[in-house]
This record gives structure tokens, C-alpha cells and sequence, in this order.
């Protein structure tokens, strides 16, 4: 069956998983990388007050 | 009671008080979300035309605005930290132009999602189409640009001329279906009203405003760890509790 029969004969499917779906993937690919680029940022700034304010 | 708020341009104190405000937008945009979900896919009815398909619009609309608004503060944050050299207002237009590209790129996906059963094709060179593709890169050039330079201070103004510039394609989009014939329809919406039946616009501006709650709060939390990175070798950092653990 070709997509563009697919679609038309389920237009709910095609919109969540095309549309939503990729959406909220997407933020939460984005949320998850905010958080673990918090985590290693914290990370770095107590290994630099570790070793005495040193790069 | 007056509100100093000058005091809140300073990283040292901005830094707190985003990492209070956070909740307060993080759970409206989520519970926003589900309402928005809910109207849109169990109230709102089906369109006399497009059918099912018309439903993307409640995701690509708000996505394509926030794409817009998100580059015009971040080139107005960009220029504050040209002008007066404010530290915050450039860590602010940094936070904000990796969401700004991801608005731009869901607006593309979600109309491209769009456009193959109503044109018949998932992509036309149309001037709306092609001006928020150009979007896309400016954000991107944005980002690469920054990133490609070491000192901070000198990636910041660099990458404030970009946002800058690059800010005139904003107004080209909004009015790009008005100066040119464009297969891209007109704006639905407009200050005299709309035709847009009441469940629709609601599904639609609650969805708008989920987006703008979730930009504000992934603009707070990357600022906070752009700040902390910045301000690494001062006291004030290393005596924070988070620090202290």
C-alpha cells in the first residue's frame, strides 16, 4: 500500500505519529539535553572549586 | 512595594530567580498541552474540507509563531548585549535560539506533514516556505557561530551582528503571502476576526500558549547553566548549594 493511500485511509495515525509524536520527541530530546548539560556543567564547576579555583 | 528590577539583569541574581519561575511555567505547559490535545482531537469537529488533516494546524501554527517571536527577542537580547554590553542579555539570546530552531524545524516537519495531502507534495519552493527554511539557518548560523568562537564577549557580539541582520527575514515571513502569490494560505486569523469554528481557536491558542510556557522555561534552564559556566571562577558560584553537594 502507498503512503498516499495509507494516509488518507487512516488521516489520525498519519497526523500523530507524523505531526505529534515528532513534536514531542523532539521536546524531549530537547528537556533531556538541557538536564545533562546542567549535570556536566555542575560537574565542572565542582571539579574547578576541587582543585582550587584551577583550569 | 517597588521592585528593583535592574537587580535582575545581574547574572548573579537572575540566576535564582529563573530557577524559582521555572515550575511555574514548566506544569501550565504541560497540563496546557493535554487540554489543548484534548479539545483539539475530541471536541474540535472535522473540517468541511481538509478532514482529519487540518488538525496538524494545532501544532504547526503555534510552532511557526513561536519561531518568529523567539528570533526577534533573542536578536533583541543579542542587540541589548551589543549596545550596553549587558552580560545577561547575550547569555539570554544564546538560551534562546536552540529552541527557536526547534520551533522552526517542527513548523517545517509538522507543514511539510501537512502539505502532501492537501498540494500533493511535501515541499514547494513557495516564499512562505522558503523564508522560514532560511529561518531554520539563521538559527543554526546562530548557534555554529557562537559555538566556533572561544571567548565568550567576542562569540557574543559576533553572533548579536547575525541575529541582528538576520532579524529582516521575520517581517518577510509574515508578510511573504501577502506580497507574493504564494500556494501557502493567508493568514486565518486576523484583527477583524476569523471563520475559524470556536473549538478550533481554542485547541489552537492553548496549545500557543503551552509553547510559549515551554519556551520560557528550556530559555530559564539552559541560562542557567550558561550562567554557571561563565561565572565558574567566581565566589558567588561555588557557594551555591548545588555546587556545594
Amino acid at each position: 500500500m502507498s503512503l498516499d493511500v495509507w494516509m488518507r485511509e487512516n488521516p489520525l495515525t498519519y497526523i500523530w505519529l507524523g505531526s505529534y509524536a515528532v513534536a514531542f520527541l523532539v521536546f524531549a530530546v530537547e528537556v533531556a539535553m538541557v538536564i545533562h548539560k546542567r549535570k556536566i556543567t555542575l560537574r565542572q564547576v565542582r571539579l574547578m572549586r576541587d582543585a582550587g579555583g584551577e583550569e | 512595594m517597588a521592585i528593583n528590577w535592574f537587580k535582575y539583569s545581574a547574572p548573579t541574581t537572575f540566576y535564582g530567580l529563573a530557577g524559582k519561575l521555572i515550575p511555574w511555567f514548566a506544569i501550565p505547559a504541560v497540563i496546557l498541552c493535554g487540554i489543548s490535545l484534548y479539545i483539539g482531537f475530541a471536541v474540535a469537529p472535522v473540517d468541511a474540507q481538509q478532514g482529519e488533516f487540518y488538525r496538524i494546524i494545532f501544532i504547526h501554527v503555534p510552532a511557526s509563531i513561536l519561531s518568529m517571536f523567539l528570533y526577534m527577542i533573542m536578536a533583541g537580547y543579542a542587540a541589548l548585549g551589543l549596545i550596553f554590553n549587558t552580560r545577561l542579555s547575550s547569555m539570554m539570546a544564546s538560551a534562546m535560539a536552540p529552541t527557536g530552531a526547534l520551533f522552526a524545524f517542527i513548523s517545517l516537519w509538522t507543514g511539510a506533514l501537512w502539505g502532501k495531502p492537501m498540494w500533493g507534495a511535501w515541499w514547494v519552493w513557495d516564499a512562505r516556505l522558503t523564508s522560514e527554511l532560511i529561518l531554520l539557518f539563521l538559527y543554526l548560523g546562530f548557534i555554529a557561530l557562537h559555538a566556533s568562537i572561544d571567548d565568550p564577549r567576542r562569540a557574543d557580539r559576533a553572533s548579536a551582528l547575525l541575529a541582528i541582520v538576520g532579524s529582516v527575514n521575520v517581517p518577510i515571513i509574515y508578510f511573504s503571502v501577502k506580497w507574493w502569490n504564494t500556494l501557502h494560505q493567508g493568514s486565518t486569523i486576523k484583527f477583524s476576526g476569523t471563520s475559524m469554528h470556536i473549538a478550533m481557536q481554542q485547541a489552537m491558542f492553548t496549545m500557543l500558549a503551552a509553547c510559549w510556557m515551554y519556551a520560557i522555561v528550556m530559555t530559564l534552564m539552559r541560562v542557567r547553566s550558561i550562567i554557571l559556566e561563565r561565572e565558574r571562577h567566581t565566589k558567588w558560584v561555588t557557594e551555591l548549594p548545588e555546587v556545594q553537594q
